[in-house]
């Protein structure tokens, strides 16, 4: 079996060397470079623009500007397509615009022979603003008679759930305790910036190559964008470096195309730079929450509520999707109370928010762990115990969807986190340290989906083509950003077909053209949603082979099996009928019988599992200094069935380095009154450098989901929840202080410290 | 613009250059289809275009093409002999340190010149992150980048470079 075991990632050799190749690593004879005239302020319409100078610049082949675009209006969420109209993404954006919603939005973009001519062609294109009111917050935007961003104003969507009579539940609760919780706008920080370019060579057939994460929603979205047949675009993904969620949106690929298109086909490539990253392609999303929680004396959670006002910035990208999001993925942690949830996402001056690993379930539950750790401290109960009361259990249902919760391992995170992490000890030990260095131990938890059923329609499929030698190619839509899911698909596959895993080549690039249809990374989706399908494919594909070696052979095919690589007699696995490589040999050449061995399936997922999982964390709090460090910090994982141990510890350390990277030091810093960004680069935006992590420790608590193909659930985004409100929890019992603001810089630790007298 | 004539060895292989003297050191050896040299933020912040110039770890987005007459330059794509990876290389491999790969390349190479420096000297976590700061990775936490630099140096086997032991140069 080679799911369960820490196969090496099948691109490994190829990245170590440098030799996967990127979209950047691509280039065309004749490539041209395109470059966009980016609006310097936050907000205002265009009064003026002469673009005569930069047209007649030498290199430069063309100049356009918003009056030159497609009329067509686009959303750029990567979102399956819905046959609901009233589930469609919001439309809301030309390629170029008259009216700048943030600083950066694109009013005109230049192409020429070679990057740094369209720098300074750029340079020459005059615009002249007419400045309108900036709006960066919610009472801003929200404000009667604010300007509005979009014509239906600026409150995007909003919605009102409870599960109950939530008035009832606090009345009846012994305590009610209530918080307001901010969490910061982060960026993602790919270390791949985004590019794209495009090409044609026929005038129904546009080429894109792009570093995206959604090959096939960037397809559908060129031909909205350009009002041209969705077959009329073919997009191809190659090895991708990173993407978090930014690249789960259509960003430069639209441009591209319609560059290339106005320019009889020559291929034209946008690269954006670190700065542009920041300004203007996505971020996550902030939050501002108020919480409230009921709780009974015996430590029962009875009701929790949470008012989230979201900020989108400029356009809706994902927009509201994002606070219903965390509606869908919180609830199954604490299941047996009424739960509320209110959410409202607006428009603002902002820098345009969309998905970012987590997808709002951090900023949600950042609110919940610091409710649910106030009421353990006001009951006087240990957090664990507290939360060891009121988590989900083996048959719980989830109190907003009433899905029954069939695979749960949380109380075990908890139990085994508590003594791996000697945490009753630590805790009492914390408490000795009373100088100015002090020391404090927080956890909390989380659950989360495996994918966006049903808010969207789940689809994924698998091709399997048999080489004549025997090893075999897979072909999937799901993509590879580096969380490592070729190489679990080959395991899948390799596994169903009883061959070794080295057998199995994952086909990493994508093309819509050829590859069998499926949206994309996102949502910690593949495993499970792609899962089904490799199961079909590769059952499908080893009845074939079975079939054939007994045409071969003579036997009946119930006589048969493959084991290791072989065909063999079922009954006597150690006599060998044939290699592989022979049957697969005759089914390509026998003049007479059989045809070579593919096999395909397409798969509907309509489950969405919760995993589950919590942070324990210990800080040392210097007061003085205002600086936190942290000693140990140890993440649980219920993800069902760990597939490659390995792959799966690097996505716990990768998200944790996120968490703490999103907890303690990162924060696009703007200015409240301009909307400009002050720190648009990777020396200012602090997101951790190998000295600013501690050691990451984690543990997975395997449980077998009955719904899942593999027995697997969710991985990808769930580390990345739990460690934030776990911080802040550790920080209040070290300093004393509730700081219920992300990121807990030395500057917010100090205004607190010093509000609190405590320095 | 004046072309410059410069010379230099890039993995091995005595080169010649004329070069633009505004060209950086990234252009001109991504331009000889050395696809490991990344460009991700172009002014010197992330370290994922790192290549080895006279065995020192330097950021080729911010080194003119022109400094490197007369150096000598290794990249990823020269580290591997007789179609066999380097032992950092395979390490990388081998301790899962590798996710997107974007940093990966930087990272190898500033791993090798670490090797070099330290060989036969047993090395601690906090050394390693030290010499590896200027290396940025958003995919592992550089948990497993650790992992994969541990198996490199010469420290004994098993050894989780958390110190104590009194043999690591830096106690």
């Amino acid at each position: 079996m080679s799911l369960g075991s820490s196969s090496n990632r099948v691109d490994a050799q190829a990245k170590v060397t440098g030799k996967a190749r990127y979209t950047d690593d691509f280039t065309m004879l004749g490539m041209r470079f395109a470059k966009y005239v980016r609006s310097p302020i936050a907000h205002g319409k265009v009064k003026r623009i002469d673009i005569s100078k930069a047209q007649t610049y030498p290199g430069v082949d063309a100049v356009f500007t918003y009056d030159d675009v497609p009329e067509f209006i686009f959303p750029t969420a990567g979102h399956a397509h819905s046959l609901d109209p009233n589930k469609l993404d919001v439309a809301d954006r030309y390629l170029l615009t008259d009216h700048v919603r943030h600083q950066g939005d694109a009013v005109a973009i230049v192409v020429a022979c070679n990057q740094l001519t369209a720098e300074r062609a750029v340079e020459l294109v005059e615009v002249d603003y007419e400045e309108l009111p900036v709006m960066t917050t919610a009472d801003q935007a929200l404000a009667e008679g604010a300007y509005p961003l979009h014509p239906g104003g600026n409150v995007l969507k909003q919605q009102a759930i409870a599960t109950g009579d939530l008035e009832q539940a606090f009345a009846e609760s012994d305590f009610v305790l209530e918080g307001a919780y901010h969490t910061p706008i982060h960026q993602h920080c790919h270390m791949e910036t985004v590019v794209s370019y495009a090409y044609m060579e026929k005038d129904d057939h546009i080429i894109i190559v792009s570093s995206t994460q959604i090959p096939h929603i960037v397809r559908r979205v060129v031909g909205i964008s350009l009002g041209i047949p969705w077959s009329h675009v073919r997009v191809i993904k190659p090895y991708l470096g990173g993407g978090f969620g930014c690249k789960q949106d259509v960003l430069e690929e639209p441009m591209c195309a319609f560059l290339t298109m106005k320019l009889g086909g020559i291929p034209v490539k946008i690269e954006l730079t670190r700065e542009e990253c920041f300004t203007a392609s996505r971020t996550r999303h902030s939050f501002d929450i108020k919480g409230k929680i009921g709780v009974s004396r015996d430590g029962v959670i009875k009701a929790y509520a949470l008012d989230v006002k979201s900020n989108t910035g400029g356009y809706a990208s994902h927009g509201h999707s994002i606070a219903a999001a965390a509606a869908n993925k919180i609830p199954y942690i604490y299941p047996r109370l009424v739960f509320g949830y209110k959410a409202l996402t607006f428009y603002s001056n902002l820098p345009n928010a969309g998905a970012m690993r987590g997808y709002g379930a951090p900023q949600a539950t950042f609110a919940l762990e610091s409710l649910v750790e106030e009421a353990a401290q006001k009951l006087g109960m240990d957090p664990v115990d507290f939360r060891l009361k009121n988590v989900a259990q083996l048959g719980d249902f989830n109190p907003v969807n009433k899905k029954e919760i069939k695979s749960c391992g949380i109380t075990e995170c908890l139990t085994r986190g508590r003594e791996m992490f000697e945490w009753d000890k630590r805790r009492a030990a914390c408490v000795e340290h009373k100088g100015p260095i002090r020391r404090g131990v927080g956890v909390a938890c989380f659950s989360y989906g495996s994918n966006t059923y049903p808010a969207c329609v789940e689809v994924s499929g698998a091709r399997l083509v048999m080489n004549q030698d025997g090893t075999v190619n897979l072909q999937v839509s799901a993509t590879e950003i580096g969380q490592g899911s070729d190489t679990v698909f080959a395991q899948m596959a390799a596994d169903v077909l009883c061959i070794p895993d080295t057998w199995v080549r994952t086909i990493s690039t994508q093309d819509t053209d050829i590859s069998p249809f499926d949206p994309g990374a996102f949502a910690s989706r593949q495993s499970y949603t792609v899962g089904p399908a490799i199961l079909e494919a590769a059952t499908l594909l080893k009845e074939k082979i079975v079939a054939h070696a007994a045409l071969m052979s003579g036997q009946p095919a119930r006589n048969l099996s493959i084991r290791d690589g072989k065909v063999v007699y079922g009954s006597r696995p150690d006599y060998v009928l044939y290699e592989m490589r022979e049957v697969s040999m005759d089914a390509y050449y026998n003049q007479d019988q059989g045809q070579p061995f593919f096999a395909e399936s397409s798969h509907k997922t309509r489950t969405n599992p919760p995993s589950f999982g919590c942070t324990f964390v210990e800080v040392e709090v210097d007061m003085p200094l205002c600086k936190v460090t942290i000693k140990d910090i140890l993440n649980l994982h219920d993800s069902g069935r760990i597939l490659n141990p390995q792959l799966a510890e690097g996505q716990v350390h990768g998200g944790m380095g996120m968490a703490i990277g999103g907890a303690l030091f990162e924060e696009m810093l703007i200015d409240a009154k301009t909307g400009i960004v002050l720190n648009d680069n990777l020396l200012d935006y602090k997101f951790p450098t190998i000295l600013d992590l501690p050691d990451l420790h984690c543990s997975f608590v395997e449980t077998h989901e009955p719904q899942s193909a593999f027995g697997n659930k969710s991985l990808g985004e769930p580390p990345i929840i739990s460690p934030g409100p776990a911080l802040r929890n550790a920080i209040w019992m070290a300093a004393g202080v509730r700081i219920d603001e992300l990121p807990i810089t030395p500057k917010r630790l100090y205004e607190h410290l010093a509000r609190a007298g405590l320095i | 613009m004046n072309m410059t004539p410069i010379q230099c060895t890039i993995n091995g292989q005595a080169r010649e250059f004329q070069v633009d003297p505004r060209t950086s050191l990234l252009e001109l050896l991504r331009s000889q289809g050395l696809t490991s040299v990344k460009q991700a933020c172009a002014v010197g912040e992330c370290g994922a275009c790192t290549v080895l110039i006279d065995g020192t770890p330097i950021d080729t987005c911010i080194y003119l093409a022109v400094w490197a007459n007369g150096k000598t330059i290794r990249s990823a794509e020269g580290e591997v002999r007789d179609g066999v990876i380097s032992s950092v290389q395979q390490a990388y491999v081998d301790t899962g340190a590798v996710q997107c790969g974007f940093c990966t390349p930087g990272l190898v190479m500033t791993t090798t010149a670490l090797v070099e420096k330290y060989r036969g000297q047993q090395l601690c976590r906090d050394t390693i992150r030290r010499e590896l700061a200027g290396n940025l990775c958003r995919c592992t936490g550089y948990e497993k980048v650790i992992d994969a630099v541990l198996a490199s140096v010469d420290n004994k086997p098993g050894c989780n470079g958390q110190g104590g032991c009194g043999r690591c140069e830096d106690e």
